[in-house]
């Protein structure tokens, strides 16, 4: 068995303040070198915080993390100073949501790209502006040479996150986070990018682990899917699996909630009520009360974890049974 | 319809770079050229006045006081006590141009430093140095240069302070404003995500986002600062007599207003004409500095 890229068990993350959020309860997920993981879930699920608990980008005041996070055989818990910076960019990058508020408008899109890379390998600005220009042909933008004297706004928004990929490549990390990198693209500008990225992680070989709300884009990129909800992962598996025989209520909801095969007048299909606010700490099962399946022991406690075979997980009373379609 | 593929869109400005284009910018506008030529003008007066074969800004004469504007020998009269306005104008300009400009200058780099360090450090830093600068804003400026210059006693050094401490408070303000809204952007969290140090990210992506902003505002404060100067000498705070400077010669030109109406106006016509040009030339310098239009 191969060794894994990223090992986070059982990791909390609760956000104190004002108001204490437990964004990620109990968290345990594993991704292998060169495998696609879509992050799937809804806003508040905790999919962005997983990433950037990765990347130990909370803010270290006002968040408590517990658990344990490996990459690579590095815990990255306890990082700090330099070996912090290192690890960011050369061992991980990310991938954000907006590319046009991700790159900083005051400089050209080669600088950069020839900085990040200047700040990692000790080479001159020259190298590191030839660096650039190569990374931007790989993302496959066209006549590079002259994008790389472009600046953020000059650049449409597909271009920018080719721009933000080619950034966050340069280093060639071990794994890419990608946080919903689509979401703000239209839908055409939307499939280039999946395509231009699962090329890439085949080029590279690396890790990827795509935050995603729409079940449509993590079909296209990934092998493997975590279905996410109020901070844990209540469903993991295969992508295959995840479609084909969805286990856990959720799952089957977000399945159900599909605009492809809806009849034309008919009222679309939707989970009823809304995900639960996360004040305190969940002590039973978080989809109960939207579950058309929830019984009292739901309610009564946390859900077991049923585990049909290898690497996949199932965080429901009903996992074992086949269910009705609720 | 044909289908454009939209990686191949034309872009319409290809890589020039920043200060290139703001230079074409301020090219194409005449209103801000004009003023930024007055201000050069009356500044390199004020630099080389000795070399201009004026006549000396010190010495009167009983004879030629308050001559009109047009005698010959005094193009622009005499003052008050016979010295020729001409040259005590372009002298005066040394004087109310560098009390004028300098506090700026030193409250852009003392206030900027305070606003960006207040802006990315949060917390008590930031309460620390922003309620500070608070107790400050409850006095109007005016009144706070005043008081700051009459506590230290008249003189050159004395205004300088007074109107650097002036004008600390809302570069600071305007600074951290910045700063912090700078800091909750995506590409400062991108900065770090690709290993860049706090240094880096302050030195780099606040720095380079914020300098512009602040800079312009400062070259707002400037006309402010030049007419708080002139007043802290009309007022017998600032400069002493008998250095020639606008704000003071307007004040002892006071007593000459019923006998020579324009030879007193014209200390203020200079200020007004040079608080104008700064006012439009930093209007200008604004628009050409903002890379997203």
């Amino acid at each position: 068995m191969t060794t894994n890229l990223v090992d986070i068990r059982n990791l909390s993350v609760r956000f104190t303040g004002a108001r204490t959020v437990h964004a990620i309860n109990d968290l345990t997920l594993t991704l292998q070198q060169g495998e696609t993981l879509a992050l799937l879930g809804e806003s508040g699920s905790g999919k962005s915080v997983t990433l950037k608990t990765l990347l130990r980008l909370l803010p270290p005041k006002r968040t408590q993390i517990d658990g344990a996070i490996e990459v690579n055989g590095t815990d990255v818990l306890t990082l700090s100073g330099r070996k912090l910076q290192a690890y960011r960019g050369e061992e991980v990058s990310m991938v954000f949501q907006e590319p046009g508020l991700a790159l900083d408008p005051v400089y050209t899109v080669g600088d950069q790209i020839a900085e990040a890379v200047m700040r990692h390998k000790r080479i001159s600005k020259v190298e590191a502006i030839s660096t650039a220009l190569d990374m931007l042909r790989r993302v496959r933008i066209p006549s590079p040479e002259r994008r790389l004297k472009n600046y953020p706004h000059e650049l449409s928004g597909g271009m920018l996150q080719r721009v933000m990929i080619a950034l966050a490549l340069a280093c060639r990390p071990r794994l890419l986070l990608a946080d919903e990198p689509t979401t703000a693209l239209d839908a055409t500008v939307q499939i280039q990018i999946l395509l231009l990225l699962r090329d890439l992680q085949k080029e590279f070989g690396m890790g990827v682990i795509f935050v995603t709300h729409d079940i449509g884009v993590a079909v296209e990129v990934s092998e493997r899917i975590a279905v996410m909800y109020a901070g844990q992962i209540v469903e993991e598996g295969t992508t295959r699996e995840i479609i084909k025989d969805p286990r856990h209520p959720y799952t089957r909801g977000l399945l159900a909630a599909n605009l492809h095969d809806a009849a034309r007048g008919a009222r679309l299909n939707a989970i009823p009520g809304a995900p639960p606010a996360l004040e305190t700490r969940p002590d039973a099962c978080s989809f109960a009360p939207r579950c058309p399946l929830a019984e009292d022991r739901c309610r009564a406690a946390l859900p077991p974890v049923h585990v049909p075979n290898a690497r996949r997980r199932v965080a429901c009373i009903h996992a074992n049974a086949p269910l009705a379609v609720g | 319809m044909t289908a454009i593929d939209p990686l191949d869109m034309p872009v319409t400005e290809a890589g020039k770079g920043y200060w290139s284009g703001v230079g074409a910018r301020l090219i194409r506008d005449p209103l801000t050229l004009i003023c930024m030529s007055v201000i050069a003008l009356l500044i390199l007066s004020a630099i080389f006045a000795p070399w201009l074969g004026l006549g000396d800004p010190y010495k009167g004469s009983m004879i030629a006081r308050l001559k009109p504007i047009g005698t010959p020998g005094h193009i622009l009269g005499t003052d008050e006590q016979g010295r020729d306005m001409l040259a005590r104008l372009i002298y005066g300009g040394r004087l109310t141009l560098f009390i004028g400009l300098t506090p700026v200058v030193l409250a852009f780099f003392i206030g900027g430093t305070l606003g960006i360090v207040a802006g990315y450090a949060g917390g008590w830093v930031n309460t620390l140095i922003m309620r500070t600068v608070d107790v400050f804003f409850a006095f109007p400026s005016v009144l706070l240069a005043i008081a700051i210059s009459g506590a230290l006693g008249a003189g050159i050094v004395n205004s300088l302070v007074s109107l650097t401490i002036v004008f600390i408070p809302p570069l600071t303000r305007v600074a951290e404003a910045v700063t912090s809204g700078v800091r909750a952007l995506d590409y400062i969290d991108a900065a770090r995500a690709s290993g860049a140090s706090a240094l880096t990210v302050i030195r780099v992506h606040v720095i380079g986002n914020v300098l512009s902003p602040i800079f312009v505002y400062a070259t707002s404060l400037t006309s402010v600062c030049m007419i708080l100067a002139a007043g802290l000498s009309f007022l017998g705070i600032g400069v002493r007599p008998p250095e020639p400077e606008w704000g003071l010669m307007l004040n002892t030109l006071r007593s000459a207003i019923y006998v020579n109406p324009w030879l007193s106006a014209l200390p203020g016509l200079m200020i007004f004409i040079t608080s104008l040009c700064l006012n439009l030339l930093s209007d200008g310098v604004r628009s050409a500095m903002n890379v997203r239009d």
